[in-house]
């Protein structure tokens, strides 16, 4: 008896969860409708199969439970029943894969107007191109692949000359233009998925695949990647911007073309020296830093990195969030930094000034922080050392107290929450391993023995 | 595709072949009383049946082999390596031993013992010889320069000659203890234990004869790719 | 030539005289059987251990962060495998088939015993490697159980070191161990049965693991091919699957090779896996079901061809499990035909388990509570198969929670409930004294009810979009923050599932020691193994004499009979022409 009402308790439970819960098909912002339509002709089909299915066997149950002198029937087959039945299910079976197979026959032909995106997935980063105004992507191997040409476009290529490289993890797209996505992974296996466009394929390093769709809803959506791919793999985000189209024609000419990029001159360290004037004030004429005013060490770290920050102050990304007092000074100083070549010129400076150790100064459980370090390790390795093909900068030999603060901001969403900074989301993501004060400061201790 | 399609018709094939050979559509309720059993197979030997069942999965294992040997080929990475003269004097040797095991086997089948012993015999050292050449086949290799990692062509060569030599090891430690007992002598031993001894004679036979086969199509696909 | 039936060489069983040779270096199938239960239950409860730890971070992120990104897809690679393989394999095989087929097919033991006992303890070896790879430096591998390349053996992957060697190693020595172990089982089943069984009268039990054992004798060569290809690009450079690509900044030496073919492979293996484990539950299921409905199963020949036709099937519908692999996108269209093919047969069966309790006497005893609860959640697995198996629908839901929560209600929870079942079915056999029932009764309910809140909601999430295989969701712009709810929900489910398989483990043990003193035939059953002269039975089963077979696996309740089952051994009445009766009208 039970046992029956349990079954209908569960058939009624799970309908009443389908139609209640918060949890359903995020709403569509492709073009990719009929996806949805065969999803609900599925849902229909086998909804109604476990209805009946399960009712019928609770009704059983009830029915034929055991009381004396109950005797069960001899019935060893029923070949009409089982024809019905083989039946049944065949076309139950057929009204879903059809109408499956004549849209998986469209996602495979990408139409003709769709415009080429490049997507590029490497371990925990994303970044795009685009194919200029010639229409055709430039070859492209990771031969080429350096700190100048991290999209390793060929640059004996003619076609890749114009090529519009978007080296952060944020892309844009014109609404309702049909967009084929094509997928080239630097690494390791990655997979290109917005939940609201329904689609989703793997990027194989090694050859190019594809996927296309239409954006219909202007709006701002997140990009995962949903093939494991190491142990940031829930960390690995981009943004996929939908504008209207003159919004995406301002956006497109403010890109750098894959030229503007090679043409860029070196940063001048003479030139540096006058710039940096601002900053010695804080940071130190040897950019040793200084406790005192809460000022990191700036000598030893990449330029790429220093660059980054720059640019992130200057820009509101950093600096301007609720309980960041020490970035909010830094944010209207940098503001007044005119152009992008005096950054280049600065850092080009404080990377020619000699670095001094530093006295540690945090207390911690070193084997704890070793455990810890473990998950840090894999983007800015094993010594500390930073790695820009991973978009790390280094750790080791950097000012101790300054790496607690920075990670209590990540953890508490101080540093990493402006949706400019994808950087500093992953690194909120990561502060996740953090249960406490303590185990930075453990970290930490770690790290100083590097 | 074309695997998919093979491994498709294979599937059908067997279905078929179990409902019409395997009497799977008998109603097993309306039979009663014990009827012998239908399927022919239940009389043989279980070291036989084991063996075929052993020889589905060699076959299973070196077919897949085949299949992303073929795959991998296709790659222009591809650098093919020379093939040894040597390895047709092996084939000649597995061919020989395969011949002599099957001597031994008739041999057996008339209780013929000279025959066994020096059939055997023979049989186990031409494969242990072929397993020499194909030692000196790699020795050949790895000395002109060809190297484990360096191509997969090379990768595959290795592996694949490997693993067949292990299966041919295989057989040879069961070999080794048939002809113990048969140069022993057989006056210690009862009926059954001299059938046991008969019925390995066979089986290795059996296998040797597979090994062959499978060697010769190895052999063909490392010669023409 | 003519030789000696392996049924009646008794000469070759030695009866085992010492404690050691009785228990330990058996070659006794039901000892072995044993071994391979208890090995298998217990690397199972480790990997359920590691479940839970990963379901404390996923649901109390802020309260029991205990483990590290790195610690969480270890455990996720390792609790995948060792439910799969060590767990759900070998207990179906090496446990169930290893008791069952000698006992139902009337044979005194398997017709290799000697390579029966290896097996086993090839088993072991296997199992102790695997785990041993938590003691090595850089620990157990975290590539996700599907061990895909490059990244199972790039950096940035944990365990890229020793943890994957061993994973492989480990996974090899399975295999053997397997082969071994099914070359018994085929070769017992086909060749050693009593007299008068004939295949179609053999139990549905022995049908299942009989085709699973093929199945896993064709396939597991697919995944050594793998291993082995996987082993030499891991510790000697070769490039069967590496192309080339940046490790860490810096250009790898490896260059040409094909991740997805690695995929196919594994999938090869994979998918036919799913049956493996799936098959002997059917068969076994069947057989519980059967029983205490007091009624024959409905349409056993259809019930035979499923499982064929599902065994050959299974061969050629790999590839849906990589729609969205970037494999050529053509593929799709053949492997979701095939895929949906698979389920006619499938469903089949399960209309079949149903109308089995049509105008049945249903006793619903602990056993028969799991078969039912079977249905229930084979039914809503395979449903959600029919989503996932259909390439456009696979589309969104491939890679998110909807693929966990499918897995696990019809890999998982269901194999489980059917070795839950199978268990109380015939532990009274196994150890001649009944279990508790009450226990039995809260572990049934505890489950059932525990599992599917775990898995029903994971379906909702998996629609929305969360993503599968993540340590965190963090913020993103779809995901409402019910989802951390669901999540919490969910984990304490698990929770209390968990705590359920404890009371599972203690009435097993508690009732070894106390339990009722149960007789040969407890339920009634017709099958041979109910028949055996003492229970538990001893070493060669039969006594003096093996059985005969006269019907069916399912004389139950026979019309015109006093008893509602007729054992198989038992000869047709007077007046009946041996051979050929119509049983049905009397």
């Amino acid at each position: 008896m039970l046992m029956a009402v349990v079954l209908i308790l569960l058939v009624i439970g799970s309908l009443i969860f389908h139609f209640a819960s918060p949890w359903y098909l995020t709403p569509l912002a492709s073009n990719w409708e009929l996806i949805d339509t065969t999803i609900n002709i599925t849902f229909v089909v086998t909804g109604i199969v476990f209805v009946l299915v399960n009712f019928f066997m609770a009704y059983c149950v009830w029915k034929f439970r055991h009381r004396p002198n109950l005797k069960a029937e001899y019935d060893p087959e029923n070949t009409k029943l089982e024809v019905w039945l083989t039946a049944i299910t065949s076309v139950g079976v057929a009204a879903m894969l059809a109408p499956g197979l004549v849209v998986w026959g469209q996602f495979v032909n990408v139409p003709e107007d769709a415009m080429d995106v490049e997507a590029v997935g490497q371990q925990w980063h994303w970044s795009f191109r685009l194919p200029g105004e010639d229409g055709v992507l430039g070859n492209s191997d990771i031969r080429h692949v350096s700190e100048q040409n991290p999209f390793g476009v060929d640059p004996e290529d003619p076609t890749g000359q114009d090529d519009v490289l978007i080296a952060r993890p944020e892309v844009h797209m014109a609404v309702d233009q049909p967009v084929n996505l094509l997928l080239r992974s630097k690494d390791v296996l990655h997979n290109f998925a917005v939940p609201q466009f329904r689609v989703k394929m793997d990027l194989v390093p090694g050859m190019v695949t594809y996927q296309w769709f239409t954006p219909t809803v202007v709006g701002r959506y997140d990009v995962l990647c949903e093939e494991l791919c190491g142990i940031a793999h829930f960390a690995m985000r981009a943004r996929v911007i939908v504008d209207t189209q003159e919004d995406y024609d301002a956006w497109l000419t403010e890109q750098p073309t894959f030229a503007d990029t090679m043409a860029r001159p070196p940063g001048d360290a003479a030139a540096g020296q006058a710039a940096y004037a601002i900053c010695a004030a804080c940071h130190g004429p040897d950019g040793q830093g200084m406790q005192a005013l809460n000022s990191p060490k700036l000598t030893g770290q990449e330029g790429w990195y220093l660059r980054r920050q720059i640019q992130y102050f200057k820009n509101g990304i950093r600096g301007t969030a609720e309980g960041d007092t020490f970035g909010a000074t830094m944010a209207p100083i940098m503001a007044a930094v005119p152009d992008e070549q005096t950054i280049d010129n600065i850092v080009a400076y404080i990377q020619s000034l000699p670095e001094e150790p530093l006295e540690p100064t945090v207390v911690g459980d070193v084997v704890a922080g070793e455990r810890l370090y473990g998950t840090c390790q894999a983007c800015h390795g094993a010594d500390g050392e930073g790695i820009w093909a991973l978009n790390a900068p280094g750790l080791a030999g950097q000012t101790d107290w300054y790496l607690v603060r920075q990670l209590q901001n990540f953890r508490s969403g101080i540093r990493g929450s402006h949706p400019g900074d994808a950087y500093g989301d992953q690194m909120r993501m990561m502060a996740d391993i953090f249960t406490d004060e303590q185990a930075i400061n453990d970290l930490v201790a770690y790290v100083n023995t590097l | 595709m074309s695997v998919a399609m093979l491994f498709a018709a294979l599937g059908v094939a067997i279905v078929l072949w179990f409902l019409m050979v395997r009497r799977l559509r008998t109603k097993p309720w309306i039979e009663k009383g014990t009827i012998d059993l239908d399927d022919g197979i239940a009389g043989l030997d279980a070291e036989r049946v084991g063996l075929w069942m052993f020889l589905g999965v060699v076959t299973s294992l070196f077919s897949l082999f085949m299949i992303i040997y073929m795959e991998r080929s296709g790659f222009p990475d591809w650098r093919p390596l020379p093939d040894p003269q040597i390895l047709w004097i092996n084939t000649a040797l597995l061919i020989l031993g395969s011949l002599a095991f099957q001597l031994a086997r008739n041999a057996a089948r008339h209780d013929r013992l000279s025959g066994v012993k020096l059939n055997l015999t023979a049989g186990g050292a031409l494969t242990i010889a072929f397993i020499a050449g194909q030692v000196l086949a790699w020795r050949q290799l790895t000395a002109a320069g060809y190297f484990l990692a360096a191509n997969p062509a090379n990768t595959f060569f290795y592996l694949i000659t490997a693993l067949h030599a292990v299966h041919l090891l295989g057989g040879l430690w069961v070999w080794a203890r048939t002809t113990l007992s048969v140069w022993r002598g057989l006056e210690s031993l009862d009926v059954t234990e001299i059938a046991g001894i008969r019925l390995r004679v066979q089986l290795c036979s059996v296998y040797w004869h597979f090994l062959l086969l499978l060697w010769l199509v190895l052999f063909y696909l490392l010669i023409t790719t | 030539m003519a030789y000696v039936a392996i049924a009646d060489r008794d000469h070759h069983l030695h009866d085992p005289q010492t404690f050691i040779t009785k228990y330990i270096y058996s070659q006794d199938h039901k000892v072995i059987a044993i071994q391979y239960g208890l090995t298998a239950i217990f690397v199972g409860l480790i990997a359920m251990a590691l479940s839970v730890l990963m379901r404390l971070q996923l649901g109390f992120p802020e309260t029991f962060s205990v483990i590290t990104p790195e610690e969480y897809y270890q455990y996720v690679t390792l609790h995948g495998m060792i439910m799969v393989i060590y767990l759900l394999t070998a207990l179906f095989l090496g446990g169930f088939g290893n008791y069952l087929i000698p006992l139902m097919c009337g044979s005194r033991d398997m017709v290799f015993p000697f390579m029966n006992m290896l097996s086993f303890w090839v088993y072991l070896l296997s199992v102790l490697i695997l785990l041993s790879s938590f003691f090595v430096p850089g620990g157990p591998t975290g590539a996700g159980w599907t061990l895909y390349p490059p990244q199972a053996i790039a950096p940035g992957t944990p365990g890229i070191g020793a943890g994957i060697v061993l994973m492989l190693l480990s996974l090899a020595v399975f295999i053997v161990a397997f082969t071994m172990g099914g070359l018994n089982y085929v070769t017992t089943v086909l060749q050693a049965r009593c007299k008068g069984m004939t295949l179609m009268r053999m139990p549905l039990s022995i049908w299942g693991i009989f085709v699973a054992t093929i199945l896993g004798l064709l396939a597991f060569p697919a995944l050594l091919v793998a291993a082995i290809m996987m082993l030499l690009d891991q510790a000697i450079g070769t490039s069967f699957f590496l192309p080339s690509m940046l490790t860490m900044g810096e250009e790898s030496v490896q260059s040409g090779g094909s991740p997805i073919l690695f995929q196919h492979l594994f999938w090869f293996f994979g998918h036919p896996e799913v049956y493996i484990v799936a098959l002997p539950a059917f068969g076994m299921v069947s057989d519980v079901l059967a029983t205490h409905a007091r009624k024959n199963i409905f349409g056993y020949r259809m019930m035979v061809w499923a499982i064929v036709a599902i065994g050959a099937l299974s061969f050629i519908v790999w590839a849906h499990h990589m729609y969205v692999s970037g494999m050529n996108p053509y593929f799709g269209f053949f492997f979701a035909t095939t895929t949906l093919i698979i389920a006619v047969p499938t469903a089949l069966k399960v209309y079949n388990w149903v109308l089995t309790l049509w105008k049945g006497d249903l006793h619903l005893t602990v056993p028969m509570l799991f078969a039912i609860g079977f249905i229930f959640t084979f039914t809503h697995g395979g449903l959600t198969g029919l989503f996932l198996g259909n390439v456009t629908v696979d589309l969104p839901l491939s890679d998110t929670y909807f693929v966990v929560g499918h897995f696990h209600m019809v890999m998982g929870v269901s194999p489980v409930l059917v070795l839950f079942a199978a268990i109380y079915h015939w532990y009274p056999k196994m150890t001649g004294r009944m279990y508790n029932e009450m226990l039995g009764r809260w572990h049934f309910w505890l489950t059932l009810l525990g599992t599917y809140s775990i898995y029903l909601p994971m379906h909702y999430l998996g629609f929305l979009g969360v993503p599968r295989r993540y340590y965190a969701n963090g913020v993103t712009d779809f995901m409402p923050d019910s989802v951390q709810n669901a999540n919490a929900g969910i984990t304490i489910a698990a929770l209390v599932v968990a705590a359920t398989t404890l009371i599972f483990v203690f009435n097993m043990i508690w009732s070894l020691f106390r339990g009722e003193k149960a007789d040969g035939n407890p339920w009634g059953g017709t099958t041979l193994e109910w028949q055996t002269p003492q229970t538990p039975p001893v070493h060669g089963n039969w006594g003096d004499k093996l059985p005969e077979v006269h019907r069916w696996a399912y004389d139950f309740s026979v019309p015109g009979e006093k008893q509602d089952f007729i054992p198989q051994t038992e000869p047709p009445h007077e007046g009946v022409v041996a051979g050929r009766e119509h049983g049905v009208h009397h």
